[in-house]
């Protein structure tokens, strides 16, 4: 089945499974790897992107669901990495391996556009669902600061 | 061995680093002494596995070995050589060095990297400065005295003459490499680059989806293969029926490959090839397989409790034994006995286990997330029959390592498929395979016993442990010395006491281990640091005023162990380090309501640890509010880097202490994904702040050394709180009603 979408600001058409998950459509399909699979349930958030602004587990969203939406992954959100949120994990040396940082930053991101200055419970809140096995979450916790004050006086 | 590291361009060649236009010097890193790789078996060495290039264009690379799993290593290395060879070490590249079957790649573990390159990279760093200086010198027709290395060149200060290294490269890639064990060392007081704060080079890339690990290899006309394993430890496959799998869209071909024994350990089972990961899990989800279970089946977390008990109702083989012990508990009139255990725990890396192969005829190459790329390079080559020479393994980033890629199984299974397929493919690992057939740090368990006497000393230490152990798994039947390697520094304790016994029981399992983030110090120094804290609530002491007085005067207490090569535990710096942290703490201070304190501190990879914890109980759940860690890794290459390996490891130990447990019913593990295994989240992360020590010793680990005595810390902290001991890992929720 074809199925068009807007990705990082490109229309976009694949020819898949309905039922594939976007997170399979991205790595394998359109070999976009930034976006990570980490578990297939969205129980880890490696897999974080956007559709429609909104932060959402590619791992279980069948692409047939984001017909004619708008989907952004960590490649979408600049192209230089200066994005304020990137900027701020540079700064903060947050990433270890790395491995989930695109998915954090994904979600620290739609956590920003809806709250430009968050406490430390609402990071504790948007955050929950991302989980970082080497443990970088003193630091993140640090650059989602550090991204709202960039962002503030961008 | 010293006289062949002036070799010649030709010795280059035949290591597979080429030379061309260039200076490059060659050396070699030496593995530690706990360095897992140890235990393999080894190809001929030659005596280079690293070497420094420098090219007419200005850069600056290291070729070597090792590998980056978040650990810094990329980071902290290249600062090392660009420190002697006096460049921005920003201009210091970094490569993989080319697994060459004449080298023995030394593979990156043992929380060895930094501790094992220190003087190696700065040798190698002032030979490439020295000859960049001599050449200048004859250039200039002036007294090498006269020059100076600086900002990547050669400045001749009267003159003000400057060449840079590049300008340079042709005349001194022509003088002899000086001696590596004599050339001059910078002192370390001009240093301008080691110990000071540098941000990782990897930043960059791994925020903005750039970086590629081993799940991120994409080949032309590669496939994607996934195995359906037997969930049963040591079974096999009976029979199955693909006809369903077949069906599925994109799945290419389903056929079964062997299970392969010592060293490997893969399990076999069903293979599913298709266009994409995802038709390759439906497919699987589609077959129809019935296994022999085979001889583990009868495995429970339950049943090997019940043998461990057995096992410690009998005494053990005698590992130490000073004094009598036993002769000084059976008269003693202060006395303790507790009991701690362990299960298995899993690595749970976030990027789950994959191997991409493509075997053609000649030649074979792979892409590998390894920690010992040497190693695969050696199955790959069994495998497709081809000679060593012909396979290149690409080590790619890896998605954490933590011990689970030092293994070769995953590589195994891709060597197996792709000689099937003739394509190139990447064997996948989903999360539950991860979960399910990862190589665990052993479950043990672990009696102590201990008396205190009439000035509020340690009369006896006695400790007793059985375990499933990793040297059982990995040692020729027969051979095996589990006793050796299950207790780590437990055997060599700072604690003075005349009365000291370690005894060991092997305990049998099918499970699979291997070593863990920080190995058996994860287990040893929990019990060493919860028991000490036992002691000194025995003998009526503040636990951290009772741990400076046992450990008593200043003195180097010989590695057990390994006395040979193993660094002594200094008793100064264990010390300084529990002072540090104390210090740092507030140990002593009050706290508010319902909140308390407490303390460990530990000796592992030659590094020295203390931590401070501060926890309430809340709910029936522990929260961990404050985490105050001092730490002496030897001389800090990059303190930013060490915070960071120790506020990961923090977290590491925190997980084990809250969730890591592994069990087995009938044979297999329980537990599948993040939903029925957890894991600490930003929540629950405790403000962690880390002091390093400004050591001037040469460099030790600092990858592991964090992880020993958060939990210990944190059930110390939980004593003091409630009264109750928590000795069984990780908490049990009923414990803390």
């Amino acid at each position: 089945m074809a199925v068009t979408f807007t990705l990082n600001g490109k229309s976009t058409t694949v020819e898949v499974d309905p039922q594939m998950p976007l997170l399979w459509v991205l790595r394998d399909t359109l070999n976009m790897t930034g976006t990570k699979f980490g578990c297939g349930m969205a129980l880890c958030g490696a897999c974080t992107v956007h559709i429609n602004g909104e932060a959402s587990r590619s791992c279980i969203t069948p692409i047939s669901s984001v017909a004619g939406k708008k989907v952004t992954t960590i490649e979408g959100l600049s192209s230089d990495a200066s994005h304020p949120v990137q900027r701020a994990w540079i700064e903060e040396d947050v990433p270890q391996c790395g491995y989930c940082q695109s998915g954090q930053i994904m979600s620290a991101v739609a956590l920003l556009s809806k709250k430009p200055t968050p406490t430390d419970a609402d990071i504790d809140d948007a955050m929950s669902g991302n989980i970082c096995r080497c443990g970088t979450y003193q630091r993140i916790r640090k650059a989602i600061h550090r991204a709202a004050s960039l962002q503030a006086t961008k | 061995m010293a006289d062949r590291f002036a070799l010649d361009r030709r010795d280059f060649l035949k290591t597979g680093v080429t030379a061309g236009a260039a200076l490059l010097i060659g050396f070699r890193l030496d593995a530690r002494a706990d360095d897992p790789a140890q235990g393999q078996e080894k190809p001929p060495v030659n005596p280079l596995n690293a070497w420094v290039r420098i090219t007419p264009d200005n850069r600056v690379t290291l070729i070597l070995g090792k590998s980056e799993m978040g650990q810094g290593v990329i980071t902290a290395l290249p600062m090392i050589l660009a420190e002697e060879l006096c460049v921005d070490w920003k201009q210091v590249g970094i490569e993989q060095a080319p697994t060459n079957p004449a080298i023995y790649d030394l593979g990156t573990g043992g929380s060895g990297s930094v501790a094992g390159s220190w003087l190696p990279l700065r040798r190698a760093g002032a030979a490439a400065r020295e000859m960049m200086i001599t050449a200048a010198a004859t250039q200039w027709n002036v007294n090498r005295d006269t020059c100076v290395a600086q900002d990547g060149g050669v400045l001749h200060g009267a003159r003000k003459n400057f060449l840079t290294y590049g300008q340079l490269v042709p005349a001194a890639s022509k003088l002899p490499v000086p001696d590596l064990k004599t050339v001059p060392l910078k002192n370390s007081h001009a240093f301008t680059i080691v110990g000071y704060d540098m941000h990782r080079v990897d930043a960059k890339s791994k925020a903005d989806g750039a970086a590629k690990f081993g799940i991120d290899s994409r080949v032309p006309g590669m496939q994607y293969a996934v195995i359906a394993r037997c969930p049963v430890f040591g079974g096999k496959v009976k029979s199955f029926d693909a006809a369903k799998a077949k069906q599925v869209a994109g799945v290419r071909d389903v056929f079964t490959i062997d299970a392969v024994g010592k060293g490997a350990f893969t399990t076999g089972g069903v293979v599913v090839l298709a266009d994409n990961s995802w038709a390759a899990m439906k497919g699987r989800e589609a077959l129809k397989i019935e296994w022999d279970e085979g001889a583990t089946a009868g495995e429970s977390t339950e049943s090997l409790r019940k043998q461990f008990r057995e096992n410690a109702a009998k005494p053990g083989k005698v590992v130490r034994n000073n004094g009598d012990a036993n002769a000084s508990l059976a008269g003693a009139a202060k006395k303790v006995e507790a009991i701690y255990e362990f299960p298995f725990a899993p690595h749970a890396t976030m990027e789950p286990m994959n191997c991409t192969v493509h075997i053609q005829k000649d030649r074979a190459e792979a892409w590998v997330p390894t920690q010992a790329p040497q190693w695969a390079q050696d199955i790959i080559a069994k495998v497709s029959g081809l000679p060593r020479e012909s396979v290149v393994v690409n080590t790619t980033l890896m998605g954490g390592g933590f011990g689970r890629r030092y293994q070769a199984d995953f590589v195994m299974e891709a060597a197996q498929v792709a000689k099937v397929t003739g394509r190139p493919v990447m064997v996948l690992w989903t999360r539950e395979d991860d979960m399910q057939h990862d190589f665990y740090r052993p479950a043990s368990y672990h009696k102590l016993q201990g008396a205190i006497g009439g000035d509020g000393e340690i009369v006896a230490w006695k400790h007793f442990q059985t375990s499933t152990s990793i040297d059982a798994m990995w040692s020729e039947k027969g051979n095996e010395t589990p006793e050796n390697s299950e207790f780590g520094t437990a055997t060599f304790i700072p604690y003075q006491t005349p009365n000291f016994r370690v005894e060991y029981t092997l305990a049998q399992s099918g499970v699979p281990r291997a070593w863990w983030r920080s190995v058996e110090h994860s287990t040893s120094g929990f019990v060493v640091e919860s028991f000490a804290d036992e002691l000194a609530a025995l003998a009526g002491a503040d636990p951290y005023e009772f741990r400076l007085a046992m450990i008593g005067n200043d003195r180097e207490i010989p590695d057990f162990g390994n006395p040979k090569e193993g660094k002594p535990l200094n008793t100064a710096r264990q010390k300084a380090v529990l002072k540090l942290a104390a210090e740092k703490a507030g140990w002593g201070t009050p706290l508010s309501k319902g909140t308390a304190r407490g303390i460990a501190s530990y000796f592992s990879f030659e590094s020295y640890t203390a931590c401070v914890a501060e926890v309430s109980v809340n709910d029936h759940a522990v929260k961990v509010h404050r985490l105050v860690y001092a730490v002496d890794c030897g001389r800090p290459v990059n303190p930013n880097g060490v915070r960071a390996q120790v506020e990961s490891a923090a977290i590491y130990g925190l997980s084990a202490m809250l969730y890591d447990a592994i069990t087995i019913k009938g044979g297999r593990v329980e537990q599948g994904n993040f939903n029925d295994y957890s894991m600490p989240r930003i929540a629950e992360t405790p403000l962690t702040e880390v002091y390093v020590v400004n050591s001037t010793e040469a460099p030790t680990g600092i990858g592991e050394p964090g992880l020993p005595v958060v939990a210990a810390s944190v059930c110390n902290a939980l004593f003091a709180l409630t009264g109750k001991r928590f000795r069984r890992l990780p908490i049990q929720t009923e414990d803390l009603a």
